[in-house]
């Protein structure tokens, strides 16, 4: 099935509460799949197509609000309406999915793949300091895991989550094991391990209530170092990579989503003419995996970032790499993607000393 | 004919002046303090005329900070 | 007999809402704010639905709706309470679920939200607080705001030409096949007090009833806006704004 398609039947699976979405290409079949389902008649999760994805995002943080685990999906020009309401949502502490397909900008852009909301998703998007838990998935099989993962993630540390997939990984059709069926958490479950959740005052002796707003700004700072102590534990705990043929590499590639995967190719055929290059994808956006990529700058000759966008992941690889070894950048935009053969030609534009044996 | 007695309370630390509750009553009881004022600077409202009092609630049912509650007793 | 002989417990016949929070409130003096939130607290407590009501807070001079009434409370973003309230209705339909809100939030930068909510028919109640004017920013045109008045950013009063005209949102929504329940009411008597408090209880009991959204438009004063007493804010509000905005009921069904 689809990427998208995925997304869907395991937020069914998981036991979702409630699915807000607005239609946009390339990630619509993420909502009109559920509309097919209709696991309201099943599990009983509610899907609503809202009026914008203004009023998606809105929805989302309300029925978070209630300790319901809640999604929304879109893609590029959809997320950044969204922004504002992802900000709240951060702010209030409340655990939430997004997923952004993201295709090409900026403005209107394209409805063909790309990876250019990179900055947007890893460095907060909306206004304040906060941050997102990015899951970046390379496979079917990713998008559909990382609907539990990152609905777990959000519920452990009461910050929202997102899966920022681009539009290859939503739209290309693999084989993918779904995860078993689970059911919703019941009210009483709810209200026992979310206690902040808005469910009525029923039987508490106080009223719960869900905001962001504080007046008093020696309150509102400890707010934000409690935020910052929340993202500090994510990125000592949470970081997720996976490396490839890094063993004995001279070069290092470093890419996320669909690409990494073309990069799996390029480095295989450039494996079999001698080229001893690694790569490393990180799985999670945010928390970055920094040490993981110091730890291999120290072993190799130099860093290529590939990626879908005009050079966005370089800067936390560089970031990463200290200066230790050049690092360079490749990417295609508006929708385009390289093939594995642009991707070695482009290390070897920026390595001169590699030669094809 | 039974003669209907009222009362009124008014939180005074609540209260905010804002004088609808002497505008609304129908036999002017109430009246700001001339004078004195509460903790937050305002001249709160009391019973001037207290014995005209005909627990008819307006000044309760309009007062915006909920601080004035009305007893009322009936003389037979 | 004198009033310390009146004044005993037996003898209570108005006493402040249970439910009101013991905070004073941060509206000005005479503020309709304030009379709006005692007549909610009420209506939930006579409805016996304290324990399962959600209230929805704007952003506008009600953001705080929270720290007075003592139910559960989620804050939204400037607009956006009818689609907070429609998950979480949605999400619970067990819960109450009603959104308190004004008119910039509600029929400015929040039209699409509220008109959406309301033309889904969700089991919501709107409260919307109409004093024409933008009361927590100091002062600023509303969508409402009457030809002629005079605000911050319209100085020499509102000009169509510049501004267009008042917008009758709750005309809006009664036209909308979601709405079950749509009246227009006011504070400023003691009679319409009581018919603003009748107004809600109807609207509360058709979110228990599932029977559509309801509104309660509110005619509502702000005199530190206004730059009038509050005395005199109610005495221009009828002169002037029930003109534009006729008190009673637009549609029940």
């Amino acid at each position: 099935m689809k990427g998208n398609e995925a997304i869907a039947h395991a937020a069914i699976r998981y036991g979702v509460d409630g699915y807000f979405g607005y239609p946009i290409t390339p990630q619509s079949e993420v909502l009109e799949t559920l509309e097919a389902e209709m696991p309201w008649e099943t599990t009983g999760m509610v899907v609503l197509q809202a009026e914008s994805e203004v009023a998606a995002i809105n929805m989302v943080y309300g029925g978070a609000s209630t300790g319901k685990a809640v999604m929304t999906s879109s893609s590029s020009p959809g997320v950044s309406l969204k922004q504002e309401g992802i900000s709240y949502i951060a702010a209030s502490e409340l655990p939430a999915l997004i997923v952004n397909v993201m295709r090409g900008g900026p403005g209107l852009g394209t409805i063909q793949p790309s990876q250019a909301d990179y900055f947007q998703a890893t460095k907060g998007g909306g206004h304040g300091d906060y941050h997102l838990i990015v899951l970046s998935p390379a496979t079917v099989q990713e998008m559909a895991d990382f609907v539990g993962l990152g609905l777990d993630l959000a519920f452990k540390y009461r910050t929202p989550a997102m899966i920022l997939a681009d539009g290859v990984v939503g739209q290309m059709m693999e084989k993918v094991v779904l995860p078993p069926f689970r059911p919703r958490r019941t009210d009483e479950e709810i209200a026992l391990q979310c206690p902040w959740a808005l469910t009525g005052k029923h039987g508490r002796d106080h009223h719960n209530v869900i905001t962001s707003l504080e007046m008093d700004s020696v309150k509102m700072e400890h707010n934000n170092i409690r935020f910052q102590q929340t993202y500090k534990t994510i990125e000592e705990n949470e970081v997720r990579y996976e490396e490839k043929f890094t063993e004995d590499a001279d070069y290092l590639i470093v890419a996320f989503g669909s690409v990494a995967r073309i990069c799996l190719k390029a480095i295989e055929e450039a494996r079999e003419k001698g080229i001893k290059i690694g790569l490393l994808r990180p799985i999670t956006l945010w928390p970055f995996p920094f040490k993981e990529i110091a730890r291999l700058s120290h072993r190799v000759k130099g860093i290529l970032t590939v990626e879908l966008n005009a050079g966005q992941m370089i800067e936390d690889v560089r970031l990463a790499d200290e200066g230790h070894v050049p690092v360079y950048h490749f990417g295609r935009m508006g929708g385009m993607i390289p093939n594995p053969s642009e991707v070695i030609d482009a290390l070897q534009s920026h390595f001169p000393e590699i030669t094809i044996k | 004919m039974p003669k209907i007695l009222g009362a009124v309370t008014v939180d005074e630390a609540r209260c905010k002046g804002c004088d609808l509750c002497v505008v609304a009553c129908p036999v002017d009881v109430l009246s700001l303090q001339p004078k004195e004022v509460n903790d937050r600077g305002y001249h709160f409202a009391y019973m001037a005329n207290p014995e005209k009092c005909i627990a008819c609630g307006s000044c309760a049912l309009v007062c915006p900070d909920a601080c004035i509650e009305v007893y009322r007793v009936v003389e037979k | 007999m004198k009033p310390q002989d009146i004044i005993k417990p037996e003898n209570k016949v108005i006493a402040r809402p249970r439910l009101l929070l013991d905070a004073h409130t941060h509206y000005c003096p005479g503020c309709s704010h304030g009379v709006v939130h005692k007549l909610i607290a009420e209506v939930i407590d006579e409805l016996g639905i304290e324990d399962n009501t959600i209230g929805v807070a704007p952003v506008g001079c009600a953001v705080f709706a929270y720290n007075y009434i003592d139910i559960d409370w989620v804050e939204a973003a400037h607009g956006r309470a009818p689609a907070v309230a429609t998950a979480i209705s949605r999400l619970n339909p067990g819960n109450v679920v009603f959104t308190y809100q004004g008119d910039g939030d509600l029929a400015a930068i929040g039209t699409a939200e509220t008109i959406h909510a309301a033309n889904r028919g969700e089991n919501i109640v709107i409260v919307f607080i109409n004093n024409a004017i933008y009361g927590m920013t100091g002062g600023q045109m509303a969508p409402t705001t009457l030809i002629g008045q005079k605000t911050a950013t319209t100085p020499y009063g509102r000009r169509v030409d510049l501004n267009g005209y008042p917008i009758k949102i709750s005309d809006i929504l009664a036209g909308l096949d979601g709405t079950c329940y749509v009246t227009r009411q006011a504070v400023h008597t003691p009679a319409a007090v009581r018919k603003t408090k009748a107004a809600l209880k109807k609207a509360f009991q058709n979110a228990m009833a599932k029977k559509g959204t309801s509104v309660v438009e509110v005619v509502s004063t702000c005199n530190s806006g206004w730059k009038l007493s509050p005395a005199d804010s109610n005495k221009w509000m009828v002169e002037h704004m029930t003109e534009k905005y006729p008190l009673g009921d637009l549609k029940n069904v």
